[in-house]
């Protein structure tokens, strides 16, 4: 298992499996096959995408530790730049193809509007972790102040679930459920970390070497 | 002796790009199946005769019938407006009676052959805003719904009408499932309801009404956003109160009783200055909102009242 998570083929057959929804829905525009609203489900489907990928990297700290695949890290930088990227996709389609660039009209929306001021906020938060997500990043902030910088992913996650759930007109069931995933994923995380906590108290009473 | 040499009605293929006027795979799907299906259930729509030219119509281009009757809020059969044309397929339409009640003189209730027989059948190609932004040009068939409405006499209490959709748990959602209340009602004030602009239709490109778009009729009222224009109506009532209405009760600041279309009163999630006609383009085109839906000649009816409070 642990030669299949190490394998550059596992990590390009998952590069490619993320790009595919992107790539479909390339061929949709190019088709011209994207329902009576194009807007709407190109923002749609962006955003869904988004939203996924937040969930998803946010998993893997968890599934390595209760899945005892702790090869699954060298997946998470990727997951959260796609996340990333499908967030930047949903928010081109909003200024180019609802706001045609106005930034004025832009602006006016997200003072105006509480899920797109949730939402630009999500957005913006994300943008240090993709700049500082390499390992010369790592070196240069230190581990520690590193880590805690990319903590701000679970803000990301919960403005995007507030976001979807603002902008709903009334079937709030797809927003609470993420709201249920990202809510188990940091119950898991609480719970792994306690657990290291106990390990690690239990090691202390063995003197340091100095 | 007259040579005619032109024939004087524009056809739907002269406004419509061909192909999109009737997704021909769909038609020849509805020809083949039409003999395994039993009557009344799955009927396919069918074409209705005698249609006359509104001059209310616009000579905008009409949207595609494809895109017409695919992309429907229709709540009672799904909230995602894909779902409609798949889940009412099988929509029993007939039998079918509304009736008229309350502070008339006259109660009466009218299966569906009378009610075609009220007044002669208009096309009428409105513009249709929805309040979520977008909009159609649809060329309904239908008649004033005043010429419904006068059958039973209104009494000078009759201040409003209140309609109410069909509604039956077995073949719809659950108020649960859709998140609204049902059945679904809807509600105008009498002045509004007797406006020539108030339309009653009961088809549309000709045809009649699909499942979807509110079979057997509904209310078409083009200076207002979409959700007014109640579907599949069962029972109208004439009150002296302004009635209930269904996304009013679900959330009042975003859906006023009035719901008149006015790019000067925001949505709380979006501007409505501006709305995306689809069909046009790739995308659709966004156009500039006009006020009452550029349907000024009802202005009349509002000259008393605050529209920015009575959105």
């Amino acid at each position: 298992m642990k030669k299949f998570w190490l394998s550059l083929w596992t990590k390009a057959l998952l590069f490619a499996l993320c790009l595919a929804p992107f790539l479909r829905l390339l061929w949709r525009i190019y088709r011209g096959d994207l329902t009576a609203n194009p807007i709407e489900f190109i923002t749609h489907t962006t955003g869904d995408w988004t939203i996924r990928f937040l969930m998803i990297t946010l998993a893997i700290t968890p599934l390595r530790a209760v899945l005892n695949q702790p090869q699954l890290i060298r997946f998470r930088r990727m997951l959260g730049l796609f996340a990333f990227f499908y967030a930047c996709s949903h928010f081109a389609t909003w200024f180019w193809l609802d706001k045609s660039f106005d930034v004025h009209e832009m602006w006016d929306d997200i003072v105006k509007r509480r899920f797109i001021t949730v939402g630009m906020a999500g957005l913006l938060l994300m943008a240090p972790l993709a700049v500082t997500s390499t390992a010369g990043w790592v070196r240069r902030l230190g581990f520690r102040r590193w880590q805690l910088l990319h903590r701000l992913i679970y803000f990301t996650a919960l403005a995007g679930v507030i976001h979807y759930y603002w902008l709903v007109k009334s079937d709030i069931r797809p927003p609470l459920r993420y709201a249920a995933v990202l809510a188990v994923l940091m119950l898991l995380r609480l719970a792994v970390m306690v657990k290291k906590k106990a390990a690690n108290s239990a090691r202390k009473p063995v003197p340091a070497n100095i | 002796m007259v040579i005619r040499t032109q024939t004087p009605d524009l056809r739907y293929s002269d406004v419509t790009p061909k192909g999109v006027y009737l997704n021909r795979r769909r038609f020849l799907a509805t020809a083949l199946a039409a003999p395994l299906i039993a009557p009344g259930l799955a009927r396919a729509t069918n074409k209705l005769t005698g249609i006359s030219k509104s001059p209310f119509s616009t000579t905008e281009q009409a949207t595609a019938l494809d895109a017409v009757t695919s992309y429907n809020n229709f709540y009672e059969f799904g909230t995602g407006k894909d779902e409609p044309v798949v889940k009412a397929k099988n929509f029993r339409t007939s039998p079918w009676e509304v009736s008229l009640e309350g502070e008339v003189m006259k109660p009466k209730t009218l299966d569906l052959d009378a009610l075609m027989k009220l007044a002669p059948l208009e096309e009428r190609i409105f513009r249709h805003r929805c309040v979520e932004g977008w909009s159609f040009v649809i060329p309904w068939v239908g008649f004033p719904l005043s010429a419904l409405l006068k059958q039973v006499e209104p009494t000078s209490k009759a201040k409003y009408v209140a309609f109410q959709s069909y509604y039956d748990p077995k073949q719809m959602l659950s108020s649960r499932e859709a998140h609204i209340q049902f059945p679904y009602v809807e509600g105008l004030r009498i002045d509004e309801a007797m406006h020539p602009l108030a339309t009653l239709s009961i088809g549309v490109y000709g045809e009649t009404l699909p499942p979807q778009n509110g079979a057997p009729f509904r209310l078409t009222l083009p200076w207002k956003y979409g959700f007014k224009s109640i579907k599949s109506i069962v029972k109208i009532r004439f009150v002296e109160k302004q009635p209930p209405t269904t996304w009013n009760l679900e959330w009042g600041e975003a859906y006023g009783f009035y719901a008149n279309v006015n790019p000067g009163v925001d949505h709380p999630t979006h501007s409505q200055a501006t709305e995306v006609r689809l069909g046009e383009g790739r995308f659709g085109s966004k156009i500039r909102t006009q006020i009452f839906n550029g349907y000024n000649q009802v202005a009349g009816l509002y000259t008393l009242l605050d529209l920015k409070k009575n959105y």
